[in-house]
């Protein structure tokens, strides 16, 4: 059985970690996510775990190490945030591209500029095209869970691709909140012994690593990393079963929330999907047809069990907290309505939200449940691209 | 929602506001309940203001923004009442708690026409007497215990000893002079 306890995001994901014992950690701290690998070298240090332990002088070197180990056939992970991760950037593909599973716990913050340490999704919206798989989770106990699971999607072999276990900074990170533990033997048989197919330190099989790639092959390289991405859906579906069968905590491609009979949804990410459920059951509790879903695999992105979730609702509002910069939504809204092309006819508004780390309350989004509700009277939508929250 | 007891303190940058609320965090999760603790983050330095939080419920929370309407505030320095808007929010049926030498008789007219609950303790002088050093924390998290009721009293002493006994056993002295503090805050803390 597992162990009930209190801790921050932070602390729960460097005690997966712990629990994992993975063969290589190579990082470089950066705010919000620094006590991840504060904690980890703590334990290596104490001799908890059997990791080699790299401390690197920057994110790029961190990736770098990563690739460098995964390749050799090791296990590794990492955790960074915000300018951290787009240091990172070049080597994010290489790592994709290789087909390396590494794990990186990437703690949700803006990007710089103007420089701000807060939350927001601004840092890994951009690496969404990177070929990594990335997993959100609400609370501390989804950070844990999905760190454990993205070993296992990770390493599967149909994948073969690197995971991002993406969560708030400051509100998840930083904040204590009741968890359930995993054994560490439940954790260790989880995600088993790490059998690579292919690795440097073979001394059986021969590989090449991170060639140069020309036109005779290179395209056909690109396919079957798209392919592994698509393949990655099913597996995290299986992953997330026999994890359910450990734990008993469910987990699919996203969760909906009072959904059954709801006429107006919302669809976001992250911690701000608990706020959204309080004013869910307040809404609920007058009779108001309201749900929510939030999303837990945005790469990649379940097309048409979306489709199929939010097909005959009266209005949906997508919230992003990041801008896109096109000049017509975020990054969230965008793959929703291109989702819904010529399958569903469904009004969907965007909200930008809590951009920087600008505070959530129920009262915004009371806002937008109000909206949708107006919209879903009269059928029309006064305004697609929105602002929540801002001053002007 | 209304069964969250929903905690603000402030405090300056290096006083242990922090600490405090995630000790009440810690002593509310050993008996059993659902709790939150989490500073509000910003460009700290020592001295400067600082907020931090607490939600603790019997059911499972999932609110995660800030507090804006605390059933109770926690003044850890009596300074900033004068500079930050403590009792912001703060509900008539709630309380505030000011670490300081005064009286709440004092302190209440300083409040901004706040017309709740007003207690006061003088942290400085129990944990000078018990520790023989300033940390406010100690004494003010067991003035909040008293004042908020989110946990019984004895419970709370008990969990706090066995805590002390395996934060600080090799240093035993530490362990005496912080629960002779816990105790003599709990009788000191008087309000109006």
């Amino acid at each position: 059985m597992g162990k009930r306890d209190r801790l921050s995001g932070n602390e729960a994901v460097a005690v997966a970690m712990r629990q994992i014992n993975p063969d290589v950690v190579a990082a470089f701290p950066i705010t919000p996510s620094t006590e991840v690998p504060q904690y980890f070298a703590a334990f290596a240090n104490d001799g908890l775990v059997d990791t080699e332990f790299v401390p690197v002088e920057s994110e790029h070197s961190a990736m770098s190490a990563c690739i460098g180990a995964e390749a050799a056939g090791a296990r590794t992970m990492t955790a960074t945030s915000a300018n951290g991760l787009a240091y990172m950037w070049e080597m994010l593909y290489i790592a994709a591209s290789s087909r390396l599973p590494i794990v990186l716990a990437a703690v949700n913050r803006a990007l710089s500029g103007p420089i701000n340490i807060h939350n927001d999704h601004s840092d890994t919206m951009g690496a969404r095209d990177s070929g990594w798989v990335q997993l959100y989770g609400e609370t501390n106990q989804e950070a844990y869970d999905n760190f454990i699971m993205a070993v296992k999607i990770a390493e599967h072999p149909d994948v073969c691709l690197p995971v991002m276990d993406c969560y708030d900074g400051f509100i998840t990170s930083h904040s204590v909140e009741v968890i359930e533990l995993l054994d560490d033997q439940d954790v260790k048989n989880f995600v088993g012994e790490y059998k690579p197919k292919a690795y440097l330190n073979n001394p059986n099989g021969k590989v090449s690593m991170g060639p140069l790639d020309m036109p005779a092959y290179y395209f056909e390289h690109k396919r079957q990393q798209a392919e592994a991405m698509k393949n990655a859906k099913r597996v995290i579906l299986e992953v997330s079963e026999e994890f359910y069968k450990l734990t008993g905590r469910k987990y699919g491609l996203f969760e909906e929330y009072k959904m059954e009979d709801a006429e107006v949804a919302i669809v976001l990410l992250n911690s701000t999907a608990g706020t959204a459920k309080a004013v869910v059951d307040e809404l609920r509790s007058k009779g108001v047809k309201a749900g929510l879903i939030k999303i837990r695999v945005f790469r990649p992105f379940p097309v048409d069990e979306i489709v199929a979730a939010l097909k005959g609702l009266k209005a949906v509002a997508v919230m992003d907290k990041a801008d896109g910069f096109n000049g017509a939504g975020g990054p969230l809204f965008t793959d929703i309505t291109s989702a819904l092309y010529g399958k569903a006819d469904v009004k969907v508004i965007n909200y930008i939200y809590g951009l920087g780390g600008r505070d959530v309350r129920t009262d915004d989004i009371e806002v937008v449940y109000d909206e949708l509700l107006k919209i879903a009277e009269t059928g029309s939508v006064k305004s697609v691209y929105n602002y929540l929250g801002i001053k002007e | 929602m209304s069964k969250v007891v929903e905690i603000r303190w402030h405090g300056r940058g290096g006083q242990g506001a922090k600490t405090a609320s995630l000790l009440l965090a810690d002593a509310a999760f050993n008996t059993g309940k659902y709790i939150q603790g989490f500073p509000e983050y910003g460009p700290e330095r020592m001295g400067a203001p600082i907020t931090a939080y607490n939600r603790i419920s019997d059911e499972p929370i999932t609110v995660h923004s800030n507090i804006y309407e605390p059933g109770y505030v926690v003044v850890v320095d009596e300074t900033l009442i004068d500079s930050v808007a403590v009792t912001a929010g703060l509900k008539d049926d709630g309380a505030i708690i000011v670490n300081t030498a005064k009286s709440p008789e004092e302190i209440a007219p300083k409040l901004r026409g706040y017309n709740g609950k007003v207690y006061t303790i003088d942290a400085r002088k129990i944990s000078v007497e018990c520790l023989g050093k300033y940390f406010p924390n100690t004494p003010m998290l067991a003035a909040t215990i008293k004042v908020t009721g989110v946990m019984d009293p004895d419970e709370f002493i008990k969990d706090m000893e066995a805590s002390f006994k395996h934060k600080f056993a090799s240093k035993p002295q530490v362990i005496e002079g912080n629960m002779k503090a816990l105790k003599m805050s709990m009788e000191e803390v008087k309000g109006i």
